[in-house]
């Protein structure tokens, strides 16, 4: 990082010092050390980055350094905080008195938390809000308090902030509510931010707009931040220091660069190993498959090999999609009157073929998740054509629609929520089987889904299991061998990777890769994550507000980008790599709302063909210019 | 997540002794109620004005005492279980049925059957029950199968506001929709995928609801508008004994003990059945 030198060195005392920390949780043989005896130092205006998957306790460790476990059901067993606000005297936070704790607790450490719709009170203006830290902390009275509520706001670079004073979170959009949320946890002046997966739940292009945020603020304010992440890209963006977190243990610590060009420990090996990097496959035709290392047992391990995806078939599509439109009511009159609508999807065509995965790519709001759902016939389309195999989705009877279901399946996002908590895993990956009764004979059945669940990497006895004693992962798995049992042509995966962490990920998406070459499934991957979709996809569609901007193979639109948004959403994606020059134009703007009152059509976009295959929307000069 | 991995063999234990206790009190209950007839031929009617107001454990013929008409405690007691059970499981059971089928279907389809059931709904809860209740049984006259009718009618909407109020949370959820893009049809899905998931609720409400049905039984009966009078009931029971409560505490206090033990019995099954429905082992925690 090239600002580093103006940073204050980091051999003097450190701000906050966490010594053997161990937190626990439950009690008696029930006990459970969600952290281990971790230690590390905070220096003065850096960044910490604390790097760590689901349950590696990373979240535990920023609650417990502000004592907040105590109100989570968490003990602190041993260790101890060091705090040293003025550079001098240290104060155990351990062992502070709850007074003394709550003086701290947004004035000298503040915090900011990953949900902003839930982290604010909705029934409490912005403005109140900003205020009731400021007269609590900072003695202000009403009118001052605002004040300098709208200058936070401004310096969070939110527009129109006197407007904003008055509105209440449910009118936010989640970047502004995030936005809110920092100019909160500013307004006294912390001496420590800690930052708890700030921008997970955000789109990519408004996470880089926030972490651009945080770094100039904390540059302004000589802030020290604890980045905690799961995402090595956004890693490499923000941290001077990264501590690595491993099942409750601190298993690596050091200078970022050293930790992503050195890396000691076999898990942060393994962690980096499969982490997508945009750019990795430059110059390549064809997605590939590259081996993954596993922790297993705490030993890496190498899995998968590395293999060309030269799986898809261009002679006849599979499934073609002509101007299909979605629309949805929203907002009614007294008497009914349909006033607005969501233009979810507009006139969106594109062809899938055999073996073939179409990334459609997008932001919230993109449409590309109804594109999804109307396929599936969840959602009703307004106009278009769907061809499946040539026949026409509008024109088939009852009897082949319900067939088409069996043809084309869907994974959904989230593989605690797809799954019924209250049947086993094998009846619901039996159900496809019975549901369009593609085999009568029980035991046939049980074999049928013994195969698939060793087909997915699970287990045959695993089908007695419920989906709570599986892992995030594994479910994922038994989603897979689910849309698998019926024997589908095309499969639609809605961000079915998005919820999962790095390691799991790059696992399933060499699952997915695998069974596509070994059954010749054709893919439609949904996803925001440009990253997994440059590994995966042999055609990318690019989607913004209900139409493509953007649509041609991998390769052209990685590496030839046409579209202005395109390159947006592309600049926008943290890198996995400390050393790479971070992009300097500055990415504004929010996403605009897909809904529209009745009468206001949007405007179609104009395709034209910059590459043989390669088709780009026609922006207006004003949208070009903006970008 | 974590702690969902297994049931702690703590709480298994603990949850097969809910159910041992459970079925110990109902089960004991219902089989003393069923040969009740075998075991007191007179039904618990016959007078002994001699024998009147005995204290509990004095009499070996009168183990529980006896009433102001000498009748004995112990036989009314058990005898009075029949009307009282058959009341309070029969109007729950039916209620349960009705209300859980309006309410799946009202919560699943949405649209016209849910603005029609449930405006109708509303407007019953409005009505004070007593009113409806002395309407009703006046027209249809008296009687056990009556009051049953009646209980059923008046109650179904509680259950299906609170399966309604489920179903639209479930209906969105995740699993449904993939489910329905499995192929799976409609009724498959109300019965396989969100009844098993309403459950739990339904289970806590029926067991709290038998308790109030066999004491509404005595508030009816004791308005003329019940079974006959003369027909020992628990809920009657109370009634009569409350002017002795005093002098005679036993009269009543019986009576309450068996609805005691029997509303327990039913509540610890009921826990046991909720957590048994729910692999998860989350719902009790």
């Amino acid at each position: 990082m090239s600002d580093n030198k103006a940073k204050p060195d980091s051999a003097s005392a450190p701000l906050l010092s966490v010594r053997s920390l161990s937190v626990e949780f439950g009690t008696g043989g029930g006990a459970f050390r969600a952290v281990k005896d971790v230690s590390f130092d905070v220096q003065p205006g850096r960044t910490l980055a604390v790097v760590g998957e689901s349950g590696s306790g990373k979240s535990v460790t920023s609650l417990a350094i502000m004592r907040l476990t105590d109100y989570t059901g968490g003990r602190i067993v041993g260790g101890e905080v060091l705090f040293r606000p003025d550079g001098t005297e240290a104060l155990n936070l351990v062992e502070a008195s709850d007074a003394k704790l709550r003086e701290i607790r947004g004035n000298d450490i503040a915090m900011i938390f990953q949900e902003p719709m839930t982290s604010l009170n909705p029934v409490f203006t912005i403005g109140n809000q900003i205020a009731e830290t400021l007269t609590l902390h900072e003695g202000l009275n009403t009118r001052d308090a605002r004040t300098r509520a709208k200058e936070l706001l401004q310096k969070v670079r939110l527009p129109d902030a006197e407007k904003l004073l008055d509105r209440y979170p449910h009118q936010l959009s989640g970047g502004m509510r995030q936005r809110v949320m920092i100019a909160m946890a500013l307004a006294c002046n912390p001496k420590l931010l800690i930052a708890d997966e700030p921008t997970t739940a955000l789109d990519v292009t408004i996470q880089a707009q926030i972490l651009n945020i945080v770094r100039d603020l904390q540059q302004e304010m000589g802030t020290a931040v604890i980045f905690i992440t799961h995402d090595m890209g956004v890693v490499a963006e923000m941290a001077d220091d990264v501590v690595v977190m491993w099942k409750g243990e601190k298993v690596e610590q050091g200078p970022v660069r050293e930790i992503f060009a050195a890396p000691k420990h076999p898990y942060t090996r393994a962690l980096l190993s499969a982490v997508p990097r945009l750019g990795s496959l430059t110059g390549q035709p064809l997605p590939k498959r590259t081996p993954v290392i596993v922790m297993d047992g705490g030993e890496p391990k190498q899995v998968g090999e590395t293999h060309i995806q030269n799986t898809a078939d261009y002679t006849k599509p599979i499934l073609q999609v002509g101007k299909l439109t979605t629309r949805f009511d929203v907002g009614k009159t007294f008497f009914g009157r349909v006033t607005h609508r969501v233009h979810a999807v507009e006139e969106v065509s594109f062809d899938i073929y055999p073996g073939e995965t179409l990334a459609l790519v997008g932001e919230s709001g993109s449409g590309k998740s109804t594109i999804g759902r109307t396929l599936q016939q969840l959602v009703e389309p307004t106009g278009g054509t769907v061809r499946f195999n040539g026949r026409d989705m509008a024109a088939m009877s009852q009897a082949d629609r319900r067939r088409l279901r069996q043809e084309i399946q869907y994974i959904f996002q989230d593989p605690f929520a797809s799954l019924d908590p209250r049947h086993t895993v094998g009846y619901s990956i039996a159900e496809p089987i019975i549901v369009h009764g593609l085999i009568r004979d029980r035991k046939a059945i049980d074999r049928r889904v013994q195969e698939l669940l060793e087909q997915v990497g699970l287990q045959p006895q695993h089908a007695k299991r419920y989906p709570h004693e599986f892992s995030g992962g594994q479910r994922q798995r038994v989603c897979i061998a689910r849309a698998l049992a019926s024997d589908p042509k095309l499969i639609i995966a809605d961000e079915s990777v998005s919820a999962l962490d790095v390691s799991i990920q790059a696992q399933i998406v060499n699952l997915l890769m695998e069974l596509q070459e070994r059954r010749h499934l054709s893919y439609l991957f949904i996803t925001h994550d440009m990253a997994v979709v440059e590994k995966i996809s042999h055609r990318v569609a690019v989607m913004y507000l209900g139409q493509i901007v953007e649509i041609g193979t991998r390769q052209a639109v990685f590496e030839n980008p046409q579209h202005s948004y395109t390159r947006k959403l592309l600049s926008a994606v943290p890198i996995a790599d400390p050393e790479r020059e971070r992009a300097q134009t500055r990415i504004e703007g929010e996403i605009p709302s897909p809904v529209r009152p009745v009468g206001q059509e949007p405007a179609i976009h104009q395709m034209r063909e910059v590459e043989p295959g390669h088709w780009v929307a026609i922006e207006p000069e004003r949208l070009r210019g903006a970008a | 997540m974590a702690g969902a991995q297994a049931v702690s063999p703590n709480r298994r234990r603990f949850r097969s002794l809910e159910f041992a206790l459970g079925i110990t009190l109902t089960g004991g209950m219902c089989l003393a109620v069923l040969f009740s007839g075998f075991l007191f031929p007179d039904g618990g009617e016959s007078m002994d004005l001699m024998a009147r107001l005995i204290p509990p454990f004095q009499d070996p013929a009168h183990i529980l005492g006896t009433d102001p008409l000498g009748r004995d405690v112990l036989a009314r007691v058990i005898v009075g279980g029949k009307i009282s059970l058959t009341v309070g499981i029969l109007s729950v059971l039916g209620a349960v049925v009705l209300g859980t089928l309006v309410g799946l279907v009202a919560g699943y389809y949405r649209g016209i059957a849910e603005v029609l059931l449930m405006r109708f709904a509303d407007i019953q809860l409005a009505l004070p029950f007593i009113l409806i209740a002395i309407m009703f049984l006046a027209i249809l006259g008296t009687g056990v199968d009556k009051v049953i009718f009646f209980m059923i009618v008046a109650q179904w909407v509680q259950y299906a506001r609170l399966v309604r109020g489920s179903v639209l949370a479930l209906r969105d959820r995740e699993f449904i929709l993939s489910a329905r893009a499995i192929g799976v049809g409609n009724g498959r899905i109300i019965f396989t995928h969100i009844l098993p998931n309403v459950l739990g609720p339904i289970v806590i409400l029926m067991t709290l609801n038998v308790a109030n049905n066999i004491l509404l039984e005595s508030s009816l009966t004791f308005l003329g508008l019940g079974v006959d009078p003369l027909i020992p009931s628990w809920g009657g029971m109370l009634a009569d004994g409350r002017t002795y409560l005093q002098s005679a505490w036993w009269v009543s206090v019986f009576p309450g003990l068996a609805i005691m033990f029997t509303v327990l019995g039913l509540n610890l099954l009921g826990d046991w059945l909720r957590d048994l429905l729910d692999p998860t082992g989350q719902t009790g925690k």
